[in-house]
């Protein structure tokens, strides 16, 4: 399924400019291969446009970090990736996402099934109010399991990927909001990796985190990507660089550089990535 | 600045610290008048009802003679018409909340549905018991039975539960609803697993609070035809029926004072099944508040 990607160019807008004028510019693509593409994608609240003809091709396999200041859409463009974004009723979108090469926008394209192909990640922990085992078995059961043995597998499996099995496996019919919040947002991952998506979205999955709970869900990110393609919106620079392969710097609804994640914070392209990641605004 | 005038300034503030007491006492007044009617109530009808009051009251029809008359008729009457209230207007009322809230597009015309669901609940009882003799009693051809009498006090009490409904699905916190979604659940399935089991408790409290006014409801049962006087319980939906404030109605209109004891004795019945309708809703709200 998947295609090999050519060395394709990045769009890119330039400073300044209302209507963007497109800057070509290679990015190198090395041997990844994209399983998301975006392609001019606009996205409006009722009459506000929040997202300006952002394009760019999502790696396989490895972990996409976004960033940018409070407001710049980073959050918008991760929940249009799984169609999240639609639940807000006033949202239209132009452009083409696809998935695997298949339009997502597409009205034959049903966004339950992108949904669980691209699972999704929240910022606050957001267990439901039942035990860790049910939560877990959510994905599996509303997608037609119903056999205890295989739950029980699917359940232990995601645990187990989300490297919460050893501490929880005693607890697992303890209702998960007595857990405290790293375990919390470790069970949600669980739950994410139940439903066996191909790629995980991640909105600031540490930011209501202590910095310990954090450092467990970043070295889990490392182990996640062998399996999953990650794309993780971070507010933390340091983070982004710790944990990311590819990096793209989101301004004002603007896609302003895409790249790998040490070319970008060594040797930014654009001088409003460099101001940002000096931390001259933002 | 505050130092400057020092004096000044505790005057002033003596001056809001009295009259904060001052509120204190009228809003403690305000209370005890409700509290003493209250307890007024409690008293006479205890001191008045409790003579008549036996297994005795509770298990007779009514009768010709005082001392033979009880509420039983009533009281089983009561609780069928409740069942037959709490189906329909239960049902109908979630549904219509979920529709309202997780269906319904968000525009001006459901806004308008849903301000109007609100005046419902606010309409007088006796236009509902015009609505039910319309349409359940004559048109279609009920009668003055059980179940015409069980759909109109459903469709009085209907507005109440939708938006009790409403209340408690809105409530529901949207990150769990979005975890739901973003696994590929359909909307249905978001419904039936995440949604109504968070809002249960706020459904069936508000469900009850309902349920506990048209158990006292009179005024559209007396125009639906429910009995004054009827020496058999109901035996099917379409049998006659007497609910017990329409028994209570019927005995504080006679003359004879020993009536008015019975009535007290009825009344004692109706609060004691009152209480116990709203003890259930605590109990059922603590039991599913605790699992949360």
């Amino acid at each position: 399924m998947n295609k090999v990607m050519e060395e394709k160019t990045n769009k890119n807008v330039n400073q300044g400019t209302k209507k963007p004028e497109v800057k070509k510019e290679g990015i190198k693509k090395e041997n990844a291969n994209s399983i998301i593409e975006v392609n001019d994608l606009n996205l409006w609240y009722g009459s506000d446009q929040a997202l300006y003809e952002v394009s760019m091709d999502v790696p396989e396999k490895q972990v996409t970090a976004i960033i940018g200041p409070s407001g710049c859409g980073k959050s918008t463009f991760l929940k249009t990736l799984n169609r999240m974004v639609e639940m807000v009723p006033i949202v239209k979108t132009s452009g083409s996402i696809k998935y695997r090469d298949q339009e997502i926008f597409s009205s034959k394209y049903k966004e339950e099934y992108l949904r669980t192909k691209v699972g999704m990640v929240f910022q606050k922990p957001n267990p439901f109010p039942k035990s860790v085992y049910d939560n877990v078995a959510y994905g599996p059961r509303i997608h037609g399991i119903k056999k205890k043995e295989i739950l029980d597998q699917i359940v232990e499996k995601s645990l187990k990927g989300a490297a919460i099995w050893d501490e929880l496996k005693d607890r697992l019919h303890e209702n998960a909001y007595g857990l405290s919040g790293g375990q919390q947002q470790r069970v949600c991952i669980a739950r994410a990796l139940a439903v066996e998506p191909d790629v995980i979205l991640m909105d600031e999955p540490t930011s209501a985190l202590d910095p310990i709970s954090t450092a467990k869900v970043e070295e889990l990110v490392q182990e996640l990507k062998e399996k999953y393609s990650i794309i993780i919106v971070t507010h933390n620079m340091q983070q982004a660089a710790r944990i990311s392969d590819k990096t793209a710097f989101f301004l004002n609804g603007e896609l302003i550089e895409f790249a790998d994640t040490d070319d970008l914070f060594q040797n930014p392209h654009d001088k409003r990535t460099e101001d940002y990641i000096t931390g001259r605004f933002g | 600045m505050l130092g400057q005038n020092e004096q000044n300034i505790k005057k002033r503030m003596e001056g809001r610290v009295a009259f904060n007491k001052i509120l204190m006492v009228l809003f403690g007044m305000a209370t005890a008048v409700g509290l003493v009617f209250l307890v007024l109530l409690f008293y006479r009808v205890l001191t008045q009802g409790i003579g008549y009051l036996s297994l005795d009251y509770i298990m007779n029809f009514p009768a010709p003679y005082p001392e033979k008359a009880g509420i039983y008729a009533g009281l089983i009457g009561s609780v069928f018409l409740m069942i037959i209230v709490a189906i329909f207007s239960v049902i109908i009322g979630v549904a219509t909340a979920i529709y309202l809230e997780e269906y319904a597009a968000k525009n001006k015309f459901t806004d308008f549905i849903r301000v109007n669901i609100q005046n419902l609940a606010g309409v007088p009882s006796i236009v509902f018991g015009l609505l039910g003799l319309t349409f359940f009693v004559y048109m279609f051809n009920f009668g003055y039975t059980l179940i015409a009498g069980g759909l109109t006090m459903a469709l009085l009490i209907l507005p109440v539960i939708v938006v009790a409904a409403q209340e408690a699905v809105r409530s529901v916190p949207a990150e769990i609803k979005e975890a739901s979604y973003g696994m590929g659940a359909s909307k249905w399935q978001t419904i039936a697993r995440v949604i109504l089991p968070a809002a249960i408790p706020g459904i069936l409290t508000g469900a009850i609070i309902a349920l506990s006014r048209a158990i006292g409801e009179t005024a559209p049962l007396i125009i639906v035809g429910a009995a004054t006087a009827i020496y058999t319980l109901p035996d099917s939906l379409l049998a006659k029926y007497t609910v017990m404030p329409i028994q209570i109605y019927n005995w504080t209109g006679r003359p004879q004072e020993e009536w008015q004891y019975v009535a007290g004795a009825g009344i004692i019945v109706l609060l004691a099944v009152l209480l116990l309708m709203n003890s259930i809703a605590v109990l059922i709200r603590n039991k599913y508040q605790r699992r949360l």
